[in-house]
């Protein structure tokens, strides 16, 4: 990098846009990533009748199509489900990921090294590969179709882990020593005195964690048997697929699975891109 | 103490446990999640056990993406059903893993089953056993739309297969770009329309889809052309249809955007809540020479291949019971699927029903695809009419492949 | 990078004092307390499942029969079978297509959009957007985009002009695109994100030295911002990189009828698992085809490592 300060001095031609163009080009584009959700709001607002009309504001909008979806209860019982995994496993992974990132990062022992390796190795290891495995321990312990079976696989993460442990890397010793001269306990100085100093990178982690298992697809699918147990993302194609093509019925439902997770951007929105980029830059 | 209640509470347990084994027999039937067909279900356990006091039937019910996966982990786990209701297209599969045991000769004699049910039923037989036997089948029909029949002018929907395509060129209509806004006939390989090929479409052309005993794939010959290039010509040269119009033909149909549309009986659910405009069933178009052929298939009632002693008896009571002509008529009323006994089905009352009558007519000369991977089957039709509409392959070359992958499938799953 | 394990072991063999030791031994059972239950869960959940995956992939086994021990046998049938290689070849597609389009996209707009003071966090939430949605539902509305006419919404406007249909999903060779574009459109909020996480950790510094010494903007582009990204710009093209080789969502529910269609164009090795384990029931062979795609993303990941050494 520090070749770049000689480098010879060139005319080179300027082709920075004028900032008013660029501003422009940059909200349509921004419209643009955003007009399939729009259209998935205009059509649901539409009666089977009006969706071949391509208005984006529908001539006669109703909210018929969320009352006949909503009336089964379907999706608020999915809505729970996706809410209880995601929180139990997001929980899960902010107890374990940095209770195992610590005690690897501060504390000197036989073995670290190993696990540490071990535990780093696994996100070599596609979930693909084991579903197969996992599925046929599901059925031999009757975990098909449980929430346990929806969340087991996801209860602790090597990413998690590593970026816990990455954390409390930064943590200096002289807290922790201080606590143990005062006589806390090896688990009260984590909970106490290490736990809040990390709290950034907790948020991060439990945002990609809740994030990744609210919109999870592919265990869940092969998992879950009864409607009942669905989550959002599988009782959504279960319910696109019995619609049967009616369009404007699927894109309520889309909606539905949609919006929780709109609202909460909406309102966190600084936060949650904050933790998207710090996860994303340690991990 | 404490003790002592609890060794007296687990005593006055088994004490129950054993008096009401002694008391009833209990038995766990196994279908899949269809509304009714739970109603209709329940109904008849209530009848059975009205009859037969000392048995008590427990029905469990699982969604029907599922079903086949929960039969096998329960059998992993060695808590199968007694009685399960299972695809016909199954029992193969089903018989090699030991899930279902054959009916006892001397309770189900192969030959009054044989005069008494449809000739479908065949298929639930190995080697001169019966391993199931259905309460309802279904059939296909044409679905046509009297609304746009009427608009184009033509008085009722066509006899023969000749006539499909006249009237379907009258029925399509295009827009100004040249997309369909109607089309004549959906073309959807993906929903009844490979059935349709296989069994009706290759036997009307002269030939024959499969050998005998359905080892053999044999419609790779002029028949079998002959039956995809009617098939692809609707797109390609008549331009009465499009494959992947309004992503599936029901939906089109439905819609009131197809003026026909190849359906099973099950689809009279989906399709009674239409209200845009009227609709009728007509028997499958005839060929030139009148030759009529359709497909059957059906969920066959079998019992457990674990299940012996009292259960084992309990179980053939009500497979007997579910097999009965009373309980055909029950699940018709509620179900509204065709009876499997011929003396149930012909009743000149169902025969003088507009909806009923051409599924029940293609009863008598209606065949079932021995499937050893449905799924994988209907992947091979669909890809054979795709090579045609979207690759250009001639029909001739088209078949060719189709059967060598077919054949390659059941024979992977015979070895 | 000293580790400490030899001073460990001259401390525990030292005997010191009888204190040390026995901190040391509370340390021990604090620490294997903490490491008991995620010890066991990976073992449990992620160790023996990956062994179990490479027995399977050794038998023959359709869940109902005992599994059958045939060797390689699995591995041979997939690499003769014409129908693997086409999803292999898919999957690759997706790869090399998406992986690049998406960065390239993604970079261009984080750069611009670092540039922008006014409406900054308005315009950035327009673009992470899709990010936070559900795939399966996102694609049943790309679905619906993509359909004929009279029902789909980019062929009805061009009916409405008078120009002709494009089949999207209905073409072999516009399909995998098609839904590739649906799958870029959901990653691109989170490449542009870290891209913009990337471009702020390069210190003002370095840009002010570039502009001392009268570089323009596409010097500086090239000679600081770019060799500086560049460990972003690695760990992005590898997520990115593995998240296409994984594609299953979007193929899934676009393609519902026809699975992976038409005529298995769409169609990558993850849904081709699924479809034997969870359709065919095909067991083992269904754990040999994931034993390949393990080993494809092994590669991609050592290929990771290795070019971070390059850089460290």
């Amino acid at each position: 990098m520090s070749a770049v300060a000689k480098t010879p001095i060139l005319p080179v031609s300027r082709i920075r846009p004028g900032p008013i163009v660029l501003w422009t080009v940059l909200f349509i584009g921004g419209v643009l990533m955003v007009t399939p959700l729009l259209f998935m709001f205009s059509t649901s607002l539409k009666t089977a009748g009006q969706i071949y009309d391509l208005r984006l504001i529908p001539a006669q909008p109703t909210l018929a199509n969320y009352v006949e979806v909503l009336s089964t209860g379907d999706f608020l019982r999915w809505f729970v489900n996706s809410s209880i995994v995601a929180i139990s496993v997001t929980v899960s992974n902010l107890f374990f990921d940095s209770l195992v990132g610590y005690t690897l990062a501060k504390f000197r022992f036989r073995g670290r090294r190993f696990v540490f390796i071990a535990i780093l190795s696994t996100l070599m290891i596609p979930t693909e590969m084991l579903v197969i495995p996992w599925y046929l321990m599901s059925a031999q312990f009757g975990w098909l179709d449980t929430y346990w079976g929806i969340m087991f696989p996801g209860m602790m993460t090597a990413f998690g882990t590593f970026l816990m442990k990455q954390f409390f890397e930064t943590v200096p010793d002289d807290f922790l020593e201080a606590a143990r001269i005062d006589g806390m306990n090896e688990f009260v100085i984590w909970w106490r005195i290490a736990m809040p100093l990390v709290t950034p990178a907790l948020s991060a982690l439990a945002i990609f964690t809740f994030l990744g298992n609210w919109t999870a697809f592919f265990w869940p699918l092969i998992v879950t048997t009864s409607k009942k147990l669905y989550t959002l993302p599988i009782g959504l194609t279960s319910f696109a697929v019995e619609q049967a093509i009616r369009w404007e019925m699927i894109m309520t439902g889309a909606a539905l699975a949609t919006i929780p997770t709109l609202v909460v951007f909406l309102l966190l929105q600084r936060f949650i891109v904050r933790g998207v980029m710090l996860a994303g830059l340690k991990g | 103490m404490h003790k002592r209640i609890l060794m007296a509470g687990i005593s006055a347990i088994a004490l129950l446990g054993a008096a009401s084994a002694a008391q009833a027999v209990e038995i766990e039937y196994w279908q899949y999640i269809y509304e009714s067909r739970v109603t209709a279900m329940n109904e008849l356990i209530a009848k059975f056990e009205a009859a037969n006091p000392d048995i008590t039937v427990k029905q469990v019910t699982f969604p029907y993406a599922d079903y086949q996966t929960r039969i096998v982990a329960a059998n992993m786990a060695g808590k199968g059903p007694d009685v399960m209701q299972l695809f016909y297209g199954w029992a193969d599969k089903f018989i090699a893993g030991g899930q279902i045991q054959p009916l006892p000769v001397d309770q189900f004699p192969s030959a009054q089953i044989e005069s008494e049910f449809f000739p479908i039923v065949s298929a639930m037989s190995r080697d001169g056993k019966y391993y199931g036997l259905p309460t309802a089948v279904r059939s296909l029909a044409l679905f046509w739309n009297k609304k746009l029949f009427e608009e184009a002018g033509i008085d009722g929907p066509p006899a023969t297969l000749d006539a499909l395509v006249a009237d379907g060129e009258k029925l399509a209509k295009k827009d100004a770009a040249g997309n369909f806004s109607t089309v004549g006939i959906t073309l959807d390989m993906a929903g009844q329309d490979h059935q349709w090929w296989r069994e009706v479409l290759v036997r009307q052309m002269g030939g024959e889809p499969y050998n005998a005993d359905y080892t053999k794939v044999t419609y790779d010959s002029p028949a079998g052309v002959a039956a995809l290039k009617y098939y692809t010509d609707m797109q390609t040269s008549e331009g009465i249809g499009a494959s992947g119009f309004m992503d599936e033909g029901q939906a089109a149909f439905r819609a009131g955007r197809a003026a026909m549309t190849i359906d099973g009986t099950f689809r009279l659910g989906s399709f009674s809540s239409i209200k845009d405009f009227e609709w009728g069933v007509a028997e499958l178009p005839a060929n030139a020479d009148g030759m009529r052929s359709n497909y059957a298939s059906y969920f066959a009632n079998a019992i457990g291949g674990k299940v012996e002693g009292e259960k084992l008896d309990a179980s053939i009571k009500f497979l007997k019971y579910v097999s009965s002509p009373e309980a055909m008529e029950i699940w018709l009323k509620t179900v509204g699927e065709l009876p499997a006994r011929r003396a149930v089905a012909m009743t000149p009352e169902n025969l003088a029903d507009p909806i009923y009558a051409p599924f029940l007519k293609a009863l008598e000369y209606a065949h079932t695809t021995l499937f050893v991977d449905e799924a994988a089957q209907r992947q091979v039709a669909m890809d054979m009419a795709n090579r045609v509409f979207l690759q250009g392959q001639s029909p001739a070359d088209s078949v060719a492949e189709a059967a060598k992958q077919e054949q390659a499938i059941i024979d992977d799953a015979r070895k | 990078m000293a580790h400490p394990t030899e001073a460990e072991t001259t401390a525990m063999t030292s005997p010191a004092n009888g204190r040390r030791l026995s901190m040391r031994m509370r340390t021990g059972l604090w620490v294997w307390t903490f490491l008991a239950l995620p010890v066991l869960f990976y073992g449990v959940i992620r160790f023996y499942p990956t062994f179990d995956a490479f027995r399977l992939s050794l038998t023959d086994w359709d869940l109902m029969s005992t599994p059958k021990f045939i060797g390689l046998e699995n591995y041979r049938r997939m690499f003769a079978d014409p129908g693997f290689w086409h999803v292999f070849r898919n999957t690759f597609a997706y790869l090399v297509f998406g992986t690049p389009i998406s960065l390239l996209l993604a970079f261009a707009i984080a750069y611009f959009l670092d540039k922008v003071t006014f409406g900054h966090a308005f315009l950035r939430a327009l673009y992470f957007m899709p990010y936070i949605t559900t795939a399966a539902a996102m694609a049943w509305v790309w679905r619906w985009f993509y359909q004929p006419a009279p029902t789909g919404i980019i062929n009805s406007a061009l009916g409405q002009m008078g120009i002709a249909q494009f089949d999207f999903l209905q073409s072999t060779t516009w399909a995998l695109p098609s839904i590739m574009v649906t799958a870029i459109w959901a990653g691109l909020g989170f490449q542009i994100i870290i891209f913009m996480a990337g471009l702020r950790a390069i210190p003002d510094t370095y840009y002010e030295a570039a502009r001392i010494d009268g570089l323009g903007e596409g010097a500086i582009l090239r000679k600081i911002t770019l060799p500086l990204l560049k460990p972003t710009t690695i760990f992005l093209v590898v997520f990115a990189s593995i998240a296409f080789l994984r594609i299953f969502d979007q193929v899934y529910n676009m393609t519902t009828n026809d699975p992976g269609g038409p005529l298995g164009s769409t169609k990558p090795l993850v849904l081709l698992i699924y479809q034997t384990a969870f359709s065919s029931y095909d067991m083992g062979y269904a754990a040999a085809q994931t034993v390949v795609l393990f080993t494809v993303l092994l590669i991609v990941s050592l290929l990771q490592l290795w070019l971070l050494r390059d850089r460290a």
